[in-house]
């Protein structure tokens, strides 16, 4: 019987397994890196190990750290989560050795779909139906191929090829970031189906030999191969696609002697079913089956630790559920990861509505681990609800202080292809250019005023003189007061009898954290939140952060024209010129690696490097200025 | 403490129609505004921004903290002169870095900025009032120097103006110069004696004799830039502390500046929490009559700018024509002398002597609210000692020690102007609500006057009257006195602060009881308050 149990993770599926022991009577064991001091997940456990250091290779990698955590707190089984180490076969084995319980399959199991290539074959021999490539032999015909990382997961070290002649190139980078990112350099290809959707399905095994295929779900909204929205069970699929997805995962567990939970993924083009890998863990979608089905997951995955068997009947699918995956990043910025506070982080609580978080207002992200920070899972009667649902959650979440996906998540619910469950893997990709940029400018640009006029009322009446005098009083006014905001935001407004009026609505109050707005004879109300560079507006079309321009800029500060900054904390993995070396436009200067992602410096402009102030191997703080282009050709 | 009440009706007519003559006054007010507002015209602006530079009042918005309250002072002084009204230059108390600073800023849309006689007044009048309550001053300069046709009016007097710049930074109040523009000739002494010096490159031009000059005097052949440019400056003269790249760059130097003054006010603070009057500043529109010969209970008015709309009466059963009383405006404590209806008695002159020694007993600063046709006249009153009575008033409006703000609500004639401590009596602030008046007497009382003077002269002469021809002179007289007792032309002759809407009081009331105590606030001493 397992009494207590240490996570060897950290962030929301820490949480996730602790809420989950805590309904169970078990204790909880958190390990945490020096980066995650003060995140929730350290704080919930009921006592937490620290892994000295910040990189996963000095802490969440570090079985033997963990395991003698979980010997010094006495615990008596170590779950792991997703990534890290959960699929590590060695680490299982030494978990084992150490007379510990592992919550996961056997070492064996993983062992075989650890490697994608060997899954491949046992899968093939069991009648699941595989892609596979011939690396010595491929034709144009099997383009475009993907190149993946045989240790990797979570789309990191994925390549498309489109030419034949970027093979050898896309082969040689990916096995570099599978290195770096796994330790592993092993890369397989296969075809690549753009139109395929991928659609996996929920096994539990137990010790007993029994295996359930607990639902489908449809993950075929990525980007860069991470998926983005989840939902269960998968939309719009076949009854003969789904009848032979459940019977092959379960021969696929079933091949390999399975136990726990897991996944078997597949790609779906129509009602061709191909087998793409086993995960031999717990997914980040998980919560849609368990919202779907009614069940626990992690219950059942203890259950099974303690090798008792599945008992009942496999839960039915009752309505729908949609995760989505609030990242802490850019998608107007090539999904730049974003690092930094949460000033603050609120989900509407509502019946239907599940939030699965890493963090809470005030937590801080940063450079060291992935940028997912929160998943929001709606369970609704049917689709269509459960959409509208979600939507109108995102709408009312408020994630300010640092830049994140959650007006993108909202456009891509909106998308017609979307809403009709016409699903395929890259159709954000083909996608988001359009999807992304609808967006309602006229009410932006009333948050806008609304971010200033609380601006303004903060600033008069923080004055340690006249504060209680009305904001932007003048007895002789001349011109509007202005203020402005990054992005082209420009917010007139002026002092009229003690109240503050702007031309572009009707101000009904302006207070330093509420403000009322008439426009077209609608009442809308804003919340905002100012703070030293930040103004954070809440109103009826969502949460919106504005950073104000600085009113006045010390000329020592100014950046030179055809400075290239790093666009993010980051260390510098490759420098590819040196000072006085002649550059074109679109010239790589340098490689930069935040997060586990690779991100390409290149020349803003044609010109001459100068001032360059890099080496391989610095870290570089965001805003920093990396080398400067100067204008010119060589002499 | 008295509890708020009020008997002013909103809804009878004639609340309304002083209401609507009220709103007139104002919208003459804003256009009489426009035409300071517009400096030089719009050519001269557009020229000016071409140049890409900022107008004045452009800078002067920059410099203040964002959003909080700048008073303008003076803005319609030269009214009713051929000088533009405004006069070249704009004053005001506004804050920068949380410090109530005097900010001048000249106009250089006016004719290069150059100094007249209005300019010289008005920035006399800044620098007191930059002097009296402890201000540190911020120029903005941008001049041509003196206006020359008017230079018999200027030169001579206008030299004290860099004397107050350095007496200013002897009595401790630091003294900023942000050079835009042109400070050439007297105007370099501007900078000259400045305690810091931000000139902005490319723009600033300072020294005595320009290259014609010079070339006239020593045949010496020179440039603009290696006479006064602001790198020369910066680097070779030293006469630059600071070298702003442009003038948005010189504003955030000047902000700089201000921040590291260690600045720190000298006069009590006021009460963090107050409460905002009772009832609405709004209905000071239709308290006033619009007839000045109908008095008015000047409590309502009262009852409208004072916090909580509390008002403490002092000796409310005796000289009933002139209120006094104790409040607080904007949490500081405050003497009020209203006049009720008008007249100066023998009983009211006393009360305010009295009243204005035990506010200077408790530094308790004094408003003086005029609506006065002025002390009693008559057998009777003569008889009664009228002109001992006004003279203990005057005599304690004189020596009084506290600091006094005036406001001209309605009429304000002959004496009793001085016994409400009128601009001659040193108030630190004064205003005119739109629609008030000054002057020796009534312009009709006036006119009056003339004729039976005119009258007794003649038939002392043995000479007819000629009533009917005397009567153009007293039209034109009467009409003249009108247009010159009005707030418009006091206001543009230097002798008030500003014009200003009624419902802006309480506001300005706030600003400037800020401002005066920025220095110490203290009564005077010497004898006991003396039982009149």
């Amino acid at each position: 019987m397992i009494t207590s149990v240490l996570v060897a993770n950290r962030g929301e599926i820490a949480r996730r397994v602790f809420r989950t022991c805590r309904e169970l009577g078990i204790r909880t064991v958190a390990v945490y890196s020096d980066a995650d001091t003060d995140m929730p997940f350290v704080a919930e456990a009921d006592v937490a190990v620290r892994l000295p250091g910040n990189s996963p290779a000095e802490t969440y990698l570090r079985g033997d750290l963990i395991i003698a955590a979980a010997k010094r707190t006495g615990a008596d089984a170590i779950h792991p989560g997703y990534g890290f180490l959960s699929e590590n076969a060695g680490f299982a084995r030494d978990v084992e050795a150490a007379g510990l319980t592992w919550i996961g399959p056997s070492p064996d199991a993983i062992d075989s779909m650890g490697s994608k290539i060997r899954a491949k074959e046992i899968m093939a021999s069991a009648g699941v139906p595989v892609l596979d490539v011939d690396l010595d032999g491929v034709t144009p015909g099997e383009l475009p191929l993907l190149v993946k990382a045989s240790a990797g997961g979570g789309g990191r070290g994925m390549r498309i090829v489109q030419r034949l002649e970027d093979l050898d190139t896309e082969l040689a980078k990916a096995r570099s970031e599978a290195e770096s990112a796994f330790g592993d350099g092993t890369v397989f290809v296969e075809p690549y189906l753009p139109k395929a959707r991928h659609v996996e399905v929920q096994i539990l095994a137990d010790t007993h030999g029994q295996v359930w295929a607990v639902g489908d779900r449809d993950c075929s909204i990525q980007r860069r191969h991470q998926k983005v929205v989840e939902e269960a069970p998968a939309p719009n699929l076949s009854e003969k696609a789904r009848t032979t997805l459940h019977i092959a995962a379960r021969e696929a567990a079933k091949a390999v002697g399975y136990r726990g939970a897991g996944t078997v993924e597949f790609l779906v083009d129509g009602d061709r079913v191909f087998f793409l890998e086993m995960n031999t863990r717990l997914q980040v979608e998980h919560p849609v089956t368990e919202e779907v089905h009614g069940i626990d997951l992690v219950a059942w995955q203890l259950v099974i630790a303690e090798g008792k068997p599945l008992f009942g009947e496999v839960p039915e699918a009752e309505g729908h559920a949609i995760e989505v995956r609030i990242y802490a990043e850019d998608p107007a910025n090539d999904y730049a990861p974003q690092t930094g506070v949460v000033r603050r982080f609120d989900v509407p609580a509502e019946p239907g509505v599940r939030v699965d978080s890493a963090i809470e207002s005030g937590s801080e992200i940063g450079v060291h681990y992935d940028a997912m920070i929160a998943k929001i899972i709606v369970h609704a009667p049917d689709r269509e609800t459960a959409i509208r649902k979600l939507d109108d959650v995102l709408r009312r979440t408020v994630a300010t202080g640092l830049i994140t996906n959650l007006t993108a998540l909202r456009q891509i619910l909106a998308a017609d292809e979307v809403r009709e469950a016409q699903l395929w893997t890259s159709m954000l990709e083909d996608n988001e250019s359009t999807w992304f940029a609808k967006s309602d400018e006229a009410a932006i640009e009333r948050a806008a005023i609304a971010g200033a006029l609380a601006e303004a009322t903060v600033a008069a009446q923080s004055s340690r003189v006249l504060n209680r005098i009305s904001t932007a009083w003048r007895n002789v006014p001349s011109q509007p007061r202005v203020r402005e905001y990054e992005g082209g935001f420009r917010v007139e407004y002026r002092n009229e009898r003690g109240r503050l009026v702007s031309d572009a609505v009707t101000v009904v109050q302006a207070a330093p954290d509420a403000v009322v707005l008439e426009h077209d004879g609608v009442t809308e109300q804003y919340e905002v939140a100012v703070g030293d560079g930040y103004v954070d507006v809440t109103g009826p079309n969502g949460t919106y952060s504005f950073t104000p321009v600085p009113m006045f800029v010390d000329p020592a500060d100014v950046v030179v024209e055809g400075s290239l900054l790093a666009p993010m904390p980051a260390s510098v993995i490759d420098v590819a010129v040196t000072d006085g070396q002649q550059v074109r436009k679109g010239d790589t200067i340098a490689i930069l690696e935040a997060m586990k992602m690779q991100h390409t410096l290149s020349a803003p402009r044609d010109g001459i490097v100068s001032g360059l102030r890099i080496v391989v191997g610095n870290q570089v703080e965001s805003g920093a200025v990396i080398a400067i282009i100067e204008e010119g050709t060589e002499v | 403490m008295s509890a708020a009440k009020t008997t002013v009706d909103t809804t009878s007519a004639a609340f309304s129609q002083n209401r609507e003559s009220m709103l007139e006054g104002i919208e003459a007010l804003s256009e009489q505004l426009d035409k300071a507002l517009a400096g030089g015209g719009e050519k001269y602006v557009d020229r000016h921004h071409s140049r890409g530079k900022l107008t004045a009042r452009e800078r002067i918005e920059l410099l203040l903290d964002p959003d909080t309250p700048f008073l303008e002072l003076g803005a319609l002084a030269g009214w009713g002169t051929d000088f533009n009204v405004g006069g070249s230059i704009i004053t005001g108390i506004g804050v920068v870095e949380g410090v109530e600073c005097m900010i001048i800023a000249n106009d250089p849309t006016v004719k290069g900025g150059s100094s007249n006689p209005v300019t010289v007044k008005k920035g006399f009048r800044a620098a007191e009032i930059a002097a009296k309550n402890g201000l540190p001053s911020i120029n903005l300069v941008e001049s041509g120097g003196a206006d020359l046709p008017t230079q018999k009016d200027i030169f001579i007097p206008g030299g004290a103006s860099f004397k107050h710049i350095t007496q200013a930074s002897e009595d401790r109040r630091p003294t900023v110069a942000l050079v835009f523009g042109n400070s050439t000739a007297g105007g370099a002494y501007i900078p000259g004696m400045s305690d810091y010096v931000v000139m902005v490159d490319g723009g600033a031009k300072v020294f005595l004799g320009g290259p014609p000059l010079v070339k006239m005097a020593t045949g010496e052949e020179s440039d603009d830039e290696s006479l006064g440019g602001a790198s020369m400056h910066a680097k070779t003269s030293g006469l630059a502390d600071y070298l702003a790249v442009d003038e948005r760059d010189a504003i955030r130097l000047g902000r700089q500046i201000i921040r590291r003054l260690n600045w720190r006010k000298k006069g009590p603070a006021p009460k963090p929490d107050f409460a905002e009057p009772v009832f609405d500043e709004e209905e000071l529109l239709g308290i006033m009559p619009n007839d000045l010969k109908i008095p008015f209970d000047p409590r309502e008015v009262i009852a409208r700018i004072v916090d909580g709309s509390e008002f403490d009466e002092f000796k409310p059963l005796y000289g009933s024509s002139l209120v006094t009383g104790f409040a607080e405006i904007h949490g500081y404590p405050m003497g009020i002398l209203a006049n009720a209806q008008g007249i100066l008695f023998s009983q009211e002159a006393q009360k305010a002597a009295q009243f204005i020694q035990l506010a200077n007993q408790s530094d308790t600063p004094l408003l003086f609210l005029h609506n006065t046709t002025g002390y009693m006249v008559g057998a009777e009153y003569e008889q009664g000692g009228i002109i001992k009575h006004g003279a203990q008033m005057i005599n304690a409006v004189s020596n009084s020690k506290v600091p006094h703000i005036s406001i001209v609500m309605g009429a304000s004639y002959g004496a009793g102007h001085y016994g409400m401590s009128g601009r001659a009596y040193d108030p630190r602030f004064m205003f005119s609500w739109v629609g008030a008046k000054s002057a020796v007497m009534g312009p009709a009382q006036l006119a009056g006057v003339m004729e039976i003077v005119a009258r007794q002269s003649a038939e002392s002469k043995g000479q007819p009257f000629d009533a009917e021809g005397f009567q153009g002179i007293k039209d034109y007289v009467e009409q003249q006195i009108e247009e010159q007792s009005l707030a418009f032309f006091t206001s543009g002759m230097g002798y008030d602060d500003g014009v200003i809407d009624p419902r802006d009081t309480r506001t300005i009331l706030g600003i400037c009881l800020s401002a005066i105590h920025t220095a110490p606030v203290e009564g005077a001493r010497g004898y006991g308050v003396f039982r009149l």
